[in-house]
């Protein structure tokens, strides 16, 4: 149970005192060092790499930089003409814009207490000029991204710049560890370390579900194993007051979108100074935001803000938030972290938030002072989103976290990595192997596979030897890899990174004239998926930024717009942005549905539907999984209530009709949401379960996600969704290629048609291996599906029906409104065909 | 349309129709092309500029009168091309499109074969093309006559495979170059620009390469596994059609779709 502000109390060894200025300053600001503070300064002097766990408001930042500061009082002045002194103090956070603010928040304490240290930001927008400079006289405290460490790292001036390295200071880690930009990072804390065998990592995090994988994180694993950092852990703060919006009107079925309770939202917005309001996707972010708009009578100033929009669009937005011009935001994960938003009194989570850690960190975005309550009000879409919010909510006050594990490094990442390590420096294959496996992700990289990740980014690692003289790097004589040329390096630098982007057109808003021609020039607007433009004919209209816009045509790489006036757009489908059901709130829906006790706590509506299904059907016993048949229609339905996220569902799915197919029961489609699985075809499977031609639990046995996985991943269009994002970061295609950075199309060529010929080719070459490893635990989600599957062994019940449930309905609600997947391609094409027939026959 | 003769006639053979092909792309090419017994399965004739042409799913247009098969952008050895230049396409994408070209030259057995163009990615492509990829076009060649048109990425014709080298190719009553021209389109078979429709049908739309032809010109799809597509709404294909009769042939997953350019969109 979470109470008042509780501590770790320091042991007196381990607390520092801080240096005469910093009390003077503390004193004058009538402020006390916090014990956490103090805590982390002391064991970091000690020579501990450090943890600390805190939530916003407990003053992290500043413990963070405490102990650089103090060492640098310490260290005094450098005196001109000194020999070259390299950096003191990398600080590495996820946002360009975090940079940026801490730096401001950072030198206020510096010129307050006349400290002779020296604070510079680095990130994609510092101008060349500036980066060279640094790069001569290097400031004592650098504020950088990811991408600039892996950048410097590639240097040849590396060793030379971090020589005097003491503090990493890596902000927002928790968002950071678990992806790909987290792995890379990883690899970059290893190479620092060889530059600089002293430095010390102090990690700041929001809570995890298992502290001890980031505390080992930034400590050196394998030969050059150190112990784990220590953790401060500040539990507490005021606990949030987080409400479920309650409302008169019917909540629906289905659907992921909430209109149903904007009035209500506003009147909560009109109540409040600022409401930050957020969403799972863009897409609900433009429709929330255009419904909010519709009833605006008293123009309240509500903004919008997700990654699509222009970036200037956003700053705007951002501005006006921190100086309380603004009464609403609605905004995706983009809000997530960092920087301070003035003073925001509500947080609205409209749709379930999908984790409970999650839910902690967006609305620990309200009330930035820790000893007073963050206000919130969840807004289920749906009536599964209701049980879904209330688990999240007994989380929060549990305490209870869902964070991802940190998990396997990525191997793409890891080419990545070691072209940049080539590019710095010759390397040693035996040492580099040693670095790289000193970093937590890679522990478990075998030698076998450090060898292909190296024959991969040497001729691409295929087994047809025929790229030999086309090496980007080279053994040379004493077994030292080096670059080839120094182009290389320079393509290197070009596409650093493992962000990849979709193919996107910016979006320009142009006005047409009295003739009816189109104008040029006009604002940005932000940035559109190029597949969805591509269905669009001139007149569509779709909702992007906040505007109703029709589509008027591309030319060169824009997508040309303007304003629409109609108010029934067509709109976009952004694949972006969804998240899936964390395990631990599936497990606690499961709960709720099986223990009545639990379920006195929901609302009428949900409590009248759940009861309503019992009499007709059943409800699951927690460890249970119910599978309903029934006819409707010329149809019958088979609906599994599995609640392991839509991704998971989906490839269970897939597999179930490749089965359902074989065993002759006729399939013809399924449909998956967050709680259930859909599956229809001609032929009674509730007939054919009960004759005993089809076993449940043959059907949902574990050897499917065997032979019936492989054959399906051949087709899956989900797994060339990860083939391109490996394809791109692992370097085997460019993003950009000297000379030719200004052409729209990133990627010079289709990585479908690459992944097609790979398959067929070499289908153990080891990118199509880093794809599968990926969509294992990304798209395709197979390692929950396993867990499932092991889980319900035996404990599969049938309710064969005449009927569909309560139950089922919102899933049912769902049937039509997927895109299609490959297999039904065809029959859109045989229909035009057709027509193309009937004209010409008429 | 009433009262005209039908632009269309369907010589889709619906009993033989391959059932096991799952998969567009490469892989279900190369399923058809291993089934390939000599009847053009799925096939759509056409008339072009009054010559009669036969769109084959696996993207070669075939001439009966004059027993021509054409193929064009090829872009042979696109792999090796990436690999000069830093990065490392598989390098087996010769020997698929080969194999694809194996397959349509066996369905047809034609007496010549034109290569639109593009044969290869770039201009030292064929010059290092590996002897056994050389023997495979030698082996695909004998006993027939082989035309390469040069194209923008292989001006300089071919070195050291069968056949001759040619910018432009006039016969059977019918003009072959690699690039479109804006001037004469009639009778004018031509590749370069990779065509490719999106037909949409209630929300939902799907992209492929297709022939074009508004029955005076013929643009080809590309052939070459790593070849992408052009949209023939782009800007770059306007003027060259007759939109009122353009029709594109899509090529389906085992047979060929044909849609009028305006119903493209539903």
């Amino acid at each position: 149970m979470r109470v008042d502000l509780v501590e770790t109390k320091p042991s007196g060894n381990q607390a520092a005192t801080l240096p005469t200025p910093f009390l003077k300053w503390f004193g004058e600001k009538g402020w006390q060092p916090r014990a956490h503070q103090l805590e982390l300064l002391g064991r970091a002097q000690a020579g501990e790499n450090m943890l600390l766990i805190a939530p916003t408001g407990a003053g992290k930042t500043l413990a963070g930089f405490l102990p650089s500061l103090t060492d640098l009082v310490a260290r005094g002045k450098i005196p001109p003409g000194s020999a070259f002194t390299g950096i003191h103090t990398l600080y590495i956070s996820p946002l360009k814009a975090l940079t940026v603010d801490i730096e401001r928040n950072l030198m206020k304490p510096v010129t307050e207490m006349g400290l002779a240290v020296t604070v510079e930001n680095r990130t994609g927008d510092t101008p060349q000029s500036k980066r060279q400079r640094q790069k001569l006289t290097p400031p004592d405290i650098l504020l950088t991204t990811p991408e600039q460490v892996a950048l410097l790292l590639a240097n040849k001036e590396a060793a030379r710049f971090f020589k005097d390295l003491k503090y990493v200071v890596l902000d927002e880690l928790h968002s950071l560890v678990t992806s790909k930009r987290g792995h890379l990072l990883s690899l970059g804390l290893a190479r620092l370390r060889k530059h600089a065998p002293k430095m010390q990592t102090m990690g700041l995090s929001a809570t995890v579900a298992d502290p001890m994988d980031l505390q080992r994180w930034l400590a050196p694993q394998g030969t050059l194993q150190a112990p784990p950092a220590g953790l401060v852990h500040v539990t507490g703060g005021a606990a949030p007051d987080i409400t479920i919006l309650g409302t008169e009107t019917r909540i629906p079925w289905s659907g992921h979108v909430s209109t149903y309770a904007i009035p209500e939202v506003y009147e909560e917005i009109k109540r409040h100074k600022t409401t930050l309001i957020f969403v799972n996707t863009r897409f609900q972010a433009e429709l929330l935001f255009q419904s909010l708009w519709t009833i605006n009578e008293d123009n309240l100033p509500i903004a919008l803000h997700h990654g699509s929009l222009d970036a200037s669009q956003r700053r705007k937005v951002e501005a006006a938030m921190a100086d309380n011009r603004l009464r609403a935001v609605v905004a995706t994960s983009t809000l997530d972290m960092g920087i301070d938003w003035g003073d925001v009194d509500l947080v609205v989570h409209v749709g379930a938030p999908k984790g409970a850690s999650r839910l902690a960190q967006r609305i620990g975005r309200a009330n930035h002072r820790m000893d007073e309550p963050s206000k919130a009000i969840l807004v289920p879409a749906n009536r599964f989103e209701v049980m879904e919010c209330q688990a999240a909510l007994d989380a929060n006050y549990l305490g209870a976290q869902d964070t991802a594990p940190v998990g396997e490094g990525a191997l793409d990442v890891l080419a990545q990595h070691v072209l940049g390590m080539a590019c710095a420096e010759p390397f040693d294959p035996v040492e580099l192997y040693d670095e790289i496996t000193s970093a937590s992700p890679y522990a478990g990289l075998s030698w076998e596979m450090f060898e292909r990740i190296v024959d991969f980014v040497a001729t691409g690692g295929y087994a047809l030897r025929s790229y030999e003289r086309y090496a980007k790097i080279r053994k040379q004589e004493d077994g030292r890899w080096r670059v080839s040329n120094p182009q290389i390096a320079q393509q290197y630098r070009m596409n650093l990174g493992t962000i990849v982007e979709a193919a996107e057109l910016n979006v320009r808003l142009v006005k047409r004239n009295a003739k009816g021609t189109l104008g040029r020039g006009g604002m940005s607007l932000g940035k559109v998926e190029e597949y969805f433009l591509e269905q669009l004919v001139q007149g569509d209209t779709f909702l992007f930024a906040g505007k109703v816009l029709r589509f008027e045509g591309i030319r060169e790489n824009e997508c040309l717009v303007s304003n629409a006036f109609s108010l029934d757009p067509k709109i976009p489908a952004y694949a972006g942005g969804k998240f899936p059901l964390t395990t631990y709130l599936a497990d606690q829906v499961r709960a709720m549905l099986a223990d009545p006790d639990r379920r006195v706590s929901l609302p009428d509506q949900v409590r009248d539907w759940l009861s309503i299904q019992l009499e007709r059907s059943m409800l699951p016993k927690q460890d249970e999984l119910l599978i309903e048949t029934f006819p409707r229609g010329k149809r019958f339905f088979l609906i599994a209530y599995c609640f392991e996220g839509r991704l998971a569902h989906q490839t269970l799915g897939m597999l179930l009709t490749r089965r359902l197919e074989r065993l002759s029961a006729r399939p013809l489609g399924f449909v998956a949401t967050d709680y259930s699985l859909a599956i229809w075809g001609l032929e009674d499977i509730g007939a054919m379960i009960a004759d005993g031609s089809l076993n449940l639990s043959d059907l949902f046995d574990e050897d499917m996600l065997g032979d019936d996985l492989e054959a399906w991943l051949d087709e899956s269009y989900m797994l060339k969704r990860t083939f391109r994002n490996c394809a791109v970061i692992s370097g085997l295609i460019e993003r950009r290629h000297p000379g030719k950075e200004k052409t729209g199309r990133q990627v010079t060529v289709s990585t479908d048609l690459v992944y097609d010929v790979l398959r067929s080719h070499e289908p153990d070459h080891i990118l199509l291996e880093a794809t599968r490893r990926d969509a294992a635990s990304g798209l395709l989600d197979i390692g929950r599906l396993g867990d499932m599957l092991k889980r319900i062994r035996g404990h599969i019940i049938h309710r064969p029906l005449d009927r569909v449930s309560p139950l089922a309905v919102p899933i049912m609600l769902e049937i039509g409104k997927e895109p299609v997947p490959g297999e039904a391609q065809d029959a859109v094409l045989q229909e035009a065909a057709d027509e193309l027939i009937a004209e010409a026959m008429g | 349309m009433r009262g005209r003769r039908p632009l269309i006639s369907l010589t889709t053979k619906k009993k033989d129709e391959p059932t096991l092909i799952h998969r567009l792309g490469l892989a279900a090419r190369t399923v058809i092309a291993g089934q390939a017994t000599g009847t053009p399965v799925g096939s759509q004739e056409i008339l072009v500029h009054g010559t009669a042409a036969v769109c084959d799913p696996l993207g070669g247009l075939y001439l009966p009168e004059t027993q021509t098969l054409v193929v064009s952008d090829l872009h042979l050895e696109k792999g090796a091309a990436f690999a000069r230049r830093g990065m490392m396409l598989p390098p087996y994408d010769t020997i698929a499109t080969l194999n694809i070209l194996n397959a349509v030259i066996a369905r047809y057995e034609p007496k010549l074969v034109v290569s639109l163009g593009d044969n290869f990615h770039d201009r030292s492509g064929s010059e290092h093309l590996p002897a056994d990829l050389r023997k495979m076009i030698a082996d695909m060649a004998r006993g027939r006559d082989w035309i390469w048109i040069n194209g923008n990425h292989d001006p300089d014709g071919t070195t050291d495979l069968p056949g001759i080298s040619s910018d432009e190719l006039v016969y059977g009553g019918l003009v072959f170059r690699h690039e479109p021209s804006l001037i004469s389109a009639k009778g004018e078979i031509a590749g370069h620009l990779h065509p490719a429709a999106t037909v949409r049908r209630r929300e939902k739309s799907v992209r492929r390469p297709c022939f074009a032809s508004d029955g005076h010109r013929l643009l080809m799809p590309a052939f070459g596994v790593l070849t992408g597509g052009l949209d023939i709404r782009h800007r770059a294909m306007h003027g060259l059609f007759k939109q009122e009769t353009l029709v594109a042939h899509l090529l389906g997953r085992d047979r060929i779709y044909s849609v009028r350019y305006g119903s493209l969109m539903g």
